[in-house]
């Protein structure tokens, strides 16, 4: 966006858009012979395949809609919270998928007739496809604890599972408590996005506190018994945070955070009540809305899909991809999103042009910065094994606890690193 | 000509014997696009540590991958994935990055140990790495315009002992002063 002014910008935009509308594109590029792939969703998934489609092949024209004018990555936030870095720095526009020839549209997608083809926006817009790619991300289960909802998050008790103006929030509470008062995580059950994350907030959050409350604690009440790279965040929190996190298992409570009462400010589980200084309560997730309401989703509230190529086995001719699909064993993480948008976007490429679409292959790495200096990590190779992702036998695992501190270190110029050639990737 | 042949022979071979009934290897743009979330979309990284692999010549990216697979060649997370993937996958990645383009790493460098480096370059490197650096050739890996800190790293393990050197480069930094190596390293990563 550096060299674009905003009129601009809503000029290349808005056009584009309008003429869609009122034009009727799908039928003039139908004439034209052009093949149409329409995505719904611009985060890692979508704008990750927008790319990659328009590289493997230019003569296939991608739309891909979008309500915000900004992204901003779910991953790295953690660190804003320990006042390492800022918001700004996880800020990124759509003008890099323009200079790639994507049709970007800012609308919000309402229905999918996967029969006829055809995606449909809130503004009116209507767009027909050969095929279409959903990466819808995640959305709340808000009926999971009692008294916690959208306003709530809103007002006083973030989740910042969706980054940004939620991310904002939790650091300004965070820098507006007062010395000795406890930091209260609800981590959510599985499946969620990024599984390492709410432990990773906690470092990053004791982090802060350490330097500026240090009389301050944390307590994490969790959903689950165990979470993702246990034993390399306990000796994280044992290693530089003694005696100021404590986590709180599943069993001990009977199952987590069950309600918050807004007005009180207070959060309780089954057994008991508590009055913290900042709540982050990140509840249950599921899909994305749109993938509901296209029917895209099966009774777990996430997507099922066909492994070689994503496309759901609930509506033909639409593929899920990111967070949003039961794409285990691959994690809901960025770089999974990242990876499977490129196998997405190689076999849509295959199939509009009448061709098989060839063996695929996936990575996963997720960083943690645990303290500034110490970072971890797991990663893992995916192949396709009958029709299914599969871990590659003998690759992949975990930091190995007993690393040196050199090779901490190290982990977290290569994670900032990821950071700076994954958004490249995605938006550059 | 030649490297191309290779390729093709590598692929062939894929096709013929497979790695297992059930199991085709994927195209070499689908095995190597997956590098790019941590070494930057084709091979290119913004840094501000990982190394760029894009241009890398074909022995140095196999011998590093086979390296890190066997555990031979020191790592973070490159070991885990390296065991991800068979010898013609490796064979196959090694030759979709020969042909893209190195971009040479934006960073700052200290003039005067660049200018010192120069000096400690020309006596003791120029003779495998050849061009300032700059040339993939054979077994040696790019280092002109490499990201700093990767170089550092590279070094750290190399006279530690981590990771082992060819006898030939053993022999000569083994008597360089750390601030000698320090100032060869900024030479390199100043490079254009």
């Amino acid at each position: 966006m550096k060299n674009l002014t905003r009129r601009n910008f809503i000029k290349m935009v808005g056009g584009t858009a309008a003429a869609v509308g009122t034009l009727g594109f799908p039928a003039i590029a139908a004439a034209a012979g052009k093949k149409q792939v329409v995505i719904v969703g611009g985060g890692v998934g979508g704008a990750t395949a927008a790319r990659y489609i328009r590289r493997a092949d230019p003569s296939v024209e991608v739309t891909l809609i979008e309500p915000n004018q900004h992204y901003y990555t779910c991953f790295m936030s953690n660190e804003v919270l320990g006042g390492e870095r800022s918001i700004d720095s996880l800020k990124f526009g759509y003008d890099g998928l323009l200079r790639h020839g994507v049709k970007v549209v800012h609308d919000t997608v309402t229905a999918i007739d996967a029969a006829g083809r055809k995606v449909t926006t809130r503004g009116g817009q209507s767009f027909g496809y050969d095929r279409a790619i959903v990466a819808p991300g995640i959305s709340f289960r808000w009926d999971t604890i009692e008294g916690y909802d959208e306003t709530v998050a809103t007002q006083s008790m973030p989740h910042a599972w969706k980054a940004g103006a939620q991310t904002t929030l939790l650091r300004k509470q965070l820098e507006g408590m007062a010395d000795g008062g406890t930091v209260l995580i609800a981590p959510p059950p599985n499946p969620f996005r990024c599984p390492p994350g709410p432990y990773e907030r906690a470092c990053q959050i004791a982090h802060y506190l350490q330097q500026h409350k240090p009389k301050s604690r944390i307590l994490i009440l969790d959903a689950k018994d165990a979470f993702s790279k246990q034993g390399l965040f306990t000796q994280a929190w044992d290693r530089y945070y003694k005696g100021m996190i404590t986590w709180v298992k599943a069993a001990d409570t009977g199952g987590g955070v069950v309600r918050v009462d807004a007005k009180a400010g207070t959060v309780s589980t089954d057994f008991e009540t508590y009055k913290p200084a900042v709540a982050n309560i990140i509840p249950a997730q599921k899909a994305g809305e749109i993938a509901h309401t296209a029917g895209l989703t099966d009774d777990s509230g996430w997507c099922p899909i066909e492994g070689r190529t994503f496309e759901s086995t609930l509506q033909k001719g639409i593929h899920v991809i990111g967070d949003a699909a039961i794409q285990a064993p691959l994690p809901k993480s960025g770089y999974a999103a990242n990876s499977e948008a490129k196998v997405v976007a190689a076999a849509v490429v295959d199939l509009v042009n009448d061709r098989e679409p060839g063996a695929p292959s996936w990575v996963n790495t997720c960083y943690s910065i645990v303290a500034p200096d110490d970072g971890i990590s797991v990663a893992m190779v995916y192949n396709l094994v009958d029709g299914k992702v599969a871990k590659v036998e003998g690759a992949g695992g975990l930091t190995p606890m007993d690393s040196s501190a050199a090779d901490r270190s190290r982990e977290v110029a290569y994670a900032h690193s990821w950071f700076n050639n994954i958004t490249n990737d995605i938006f550059g | 000509m030649l490297d191309n042949r290779l390729h093709s022979f590598v692929a062939g071979f894929v096709l013929l014997t497979g790695a297992a009934p059930l199991y085709a290897a994927p195209a070499a743009s689908m095995l190597s696009d997956t590098c790019a979330g941590c070494h930057g979309t084709d091979g290119a990284s913004h840094g501000p540590a990982t190394p760029t692999i894009a241009g890398l010549s074909p022995d140095y990216f196999t011998e590093s991958m086979q390296g890190f697979k066997s555990g031979e060649r020191p790592g973070t997370v490159m070991g885990r994935i390296a065991r991800g993937y068979t010898d013609e996958e490796i064979a196959l990645m090694a030759g979709y990055f020969k042909d893209l383009p190195f971009v040479p790493a934006r960073q700052k460098t200290d003039p005067a140990k660049v200018a010192q480096g120069e000096e400690v370059y020309s006596g003791n490197c120029n003779k495998c790495h050849d061009e300032n650096g700059s040339l993939a050739s054979d077994d040696a890996g790019i280092l002109a315009g490499q990201w700093l800190p990767y170089l550092t790293y590279s070094m750290e393990d190399f006279t530690s002992g981590a990771r082992e050197m060819p006898r030939k480069m053993k022999k000569k930094v083994d008597k360089l002063k750390a601030s000698e190596i320090e100032a060869t390293l900024q030479f390199f990563a100043s490079q254009q």
